[in-house]
């Protein structure tokens, strides 16, 4: 069980643009007739995009009107899943997994580089450089490890000069390429494969 | 090793690309009309005789599964549910079917779908993999251009439909009846058994639920048949399987292999070696961080399948292999997954929401040496007062690695921890207040 906290400074109001509005329908008629309120999770989803990755307490408010559903109900699923954010968190949102498989090849490494460039502690949100970092529990590409996420895109086979140098780019607002960071094709053994040769010099 | 012509993923890496028209050239979609019009009864029955068995860890049964759902639809729609919330530490394999294998997972539901009456399938893909499943909406779409899903999918009569539902980030949404909480709205904590989803499901109605790799291996076992499916591997453990090794070996990777490949042939031939040699490893997790380590002497001869490694007192599971050598603190190691599994306890069963955090305290304290001798049996005890006593398979889950560890670790732990908390000498310190229960000792 993770403890979250909900913001102290909340916006007053909260609406979906139009664009995510019609999104939102889209992703509605998805589920059955009367089911609405499994669009929940996308529609938080949704919010968090439109609100510099994190959801304020107005929003699901708006979100339980949309969907017809207590607001209470909206705010147990928004506390439950921990890729809700529920303070803000900038702009750029890196995680770093340090789940033990990432934890053996030198997932701290990229975590000091984390502390180097943002902020010393985890969670905290550095305004000038729109930026916060947190450590996360596995992200499922352990083949890849070291590696961290930021915002939707996966950085993989990192070392922590290769994380300074990725975080440096973001910092000044640039987008890396995501990907493997050793130049290794997706999750092959790299100089080691002895699968589907045939395949590869097709 | 296995021959490349019986791979099953033939573009695990994306040598060749993962759209439809090569996804075509590959085999997928060549004669779904003529397969699904030999019969549910008939696709059943091959799954069946294939032996193929879930890959999502519990391993079991695909066909005896099918069969459970009702064989005529009643009042209620029936549903097919893909589990794609890969979150186990270690398994990546679901990530690499859904980028690049997209349509065997697409016609694999369309078939699966049809063999129990669903006209729907939603896909739930845990949150953190938006990107992957951007990847399979857009083969979704294409799917839906070309005609092989939607109205008269394929040609078959069959209308289906397929939606993707992305979580975000529970671990414990990979639990079936949790998943179907998540996906009706709700925070996902598991529902008691019986009743079984197969009968009241999601929103009430007969859901079956599978793993991403079970059903994405289903056409080609249509295709090919039962029989060569269950000629593959051994007896019950039939085969291929992809296998993720990752942690301290040389080329971590993704590969498919036959059931019951010995583990060290795995390491050493795929992953090029333990890094330091064979002689420099520790312990392996088999199966995803679930399943309870290995130590080397069982790593050199074991074959990894779901009853051999059970005869080690481990399992399968998603056969997300972690390699540990000597260079790690094995119970840091194992510290961090208890403390994993702290973080992602759902709460809804006290002895696993207080448990999980007393192990991992106990754990960071003993990888520290703060912890005392008697703590050690404490552990065990703790892991014993979880297992079994959840709601769901949880419980076990997270007790397991640790009992892994007590069973094959437990001398280094006391090696480490020598604290003894009880004074046996009179020392004539004044504040010591049991003092005197030393008296007859001196």
């Amino acid at each position: 069980m993770t403890l979250r906290k909900i913001s102290k400074e909340q916006p007053e109001r909260f609406e979906f643009t139009q664009e995510n509005l019609d999104e939102a329908n889209r992703i509605i008629k998805k589920y059955p007739k009367g089911r609405q309120q499994s669009a929940v999770m996308s529609l938080l989803y949704l919010a968090q995009k439109q609100n510099d990755n994190w959801i304020p307490l107005s929003a699901m408010k708006h979100i339980g009107k949309i969907l017809d559903m207590p607001y209470v109900k909206v705010y147990e699923v928004a506390t439950f899943y921990t890729m809700y954010n529920l303070t803000p968190v900038g702009k750029n949102f890196v995680q770093v997994c340090t789940t033990t498989p990432c934890m053996i090849r030198g997932a701290y490494k990229l975590v000091e580089a984390c502390k180097e460039k943002i902020s010393e502690n985890e969670n905290e949100f550095v305004k000038e450089k729109n930026c916060s970092w947190m450590e996360v529990e596995c992200l499922g590409a352990c083949i890849n490890a070291p590696m961290m996420q930021i915002n939707d895109d996966y950085y993989e086979d990192l070392d922590k000069e290769k994380a300074l140098k990725i975080l440096d780019q973001i910092i000044s607002g640039k987008k890396p390429e995501p990907g493997s960071y050793r130049g290794r094709l997706n999750s092959e053994p790299e100089n080691n494969r002895k699968t589907l040769l045939d395949v590869k010099n097709a | 090793m296995l021959n490349d012509k019986d791979r099953i993923f033939k573009n695990l890496y994306n040598d060749l690309g993962a759209d439809f028209v090569s996804a075509k050239k590959r085999g997928d979609w060549s004669n779904t009309k003529e397969l699904c019009a030999k019969g549910k009864e008939w696709i059943i029955n091959e799954i069946k005789l294939s032996e193929l068995r879930g890959r999502g860890g519990a391993g079991f049964p695909t066909g005896l599964k099918w069969s459970f759902a009702p064989k005529e639809v009643g009042s209620r729609p029936h549903y097919l549910v893909i589990n794609a919330d890969e979150s186990e530490p270690g398994t990546c394999k679901d990530r690499d079917i859904l980028r690049f294998e997209p349509h065997k997972l697409i016609e694999g539901c369309l078939i699966a779908s049809y063999a129990v009456n669903a006209h729907v399938c939603y896909v739930y893909i845990r949150g953190e993999y938006y990107n992957d499943g951007q990847k399979l909406q857009k083969a979704i779409d294409e799917a839906y251009k070309n005609n092989v899903i939607g109205k008269n999918a394929s040609g078959t009569g069959w209308d289906f439909d397929i939606f993707i539902h992305y979580g975000a980030g529970a671990y414990i949404c990979g639990e079936e009846t949790a998943l179907l909480e998540s996906l009706e709205g709700k925070k996902g904590q598991p529902r008691l058994k019986p009743p079984f989803p197969a009968l009241i499901g999601l929103y009430g109605c007969p859901t079956i639920i599978n793993n991403v790799e079970t059903i994405a291996v289903v056409p080609t076992i249509l295709r090919r048949g039962g029989e060569w499916f269950s000629k593959l591997g051994k007896p019950k453990n039939t085969g291929t399987k992809i296998f993720c090794i990752s942690g301290n070996v040389n080329n971590p990777c993704n590969v498919e292999e036959e059931m019951g490949i010995p583990l060290k042939d795995l390491i050493e031939n795929h992953a090029g070696g333990v890094i330091g040699g064979w002689d420099n490893l520790q312990a392996v997790i088999p199966g995803g961080s679930s399943m309870p380590l290995l130590p080397k002497k069982t790593c050199d001869t074991i074959n990894m399948d779901f009853d051999s490694l059970v005869a080690e007192k481990s399992g399968l599971g998603t056969a997300g292999i972690v390699v540990i050598n000597k260079d790690q603190d094995i119970i840091k190691c194992m510290a961090r997954i208890a403390r994993f599994y702290k973080h992602e306890s759902c709460g809804q069963c006290t002895p696993c929401r207080e448990g999980s955090g007393w192990m991992w305290r106990m754990l960071e304290r003993m990888a520290k040496g703060e912890a005392s001798q008697d703590e050690v049996d404490m552990l065990m005890d703790v892991t014993k007062q979880i297992e079994g006593h959840t709601i769901c398979a949880f419980g076990e889950g997270s007790s397991w690695p640790v009992q892994g560890l007590l069973r094959h670790f437990s001398d280094e732990i006391k090696k480490r921890n020598k604290f003894d908390p009880i004074v046996k000498k009179q020392k004539d310190i004044p504040y010591l207040v049991d003092q005197h229960l030393l008296d007859k000792n001196a």
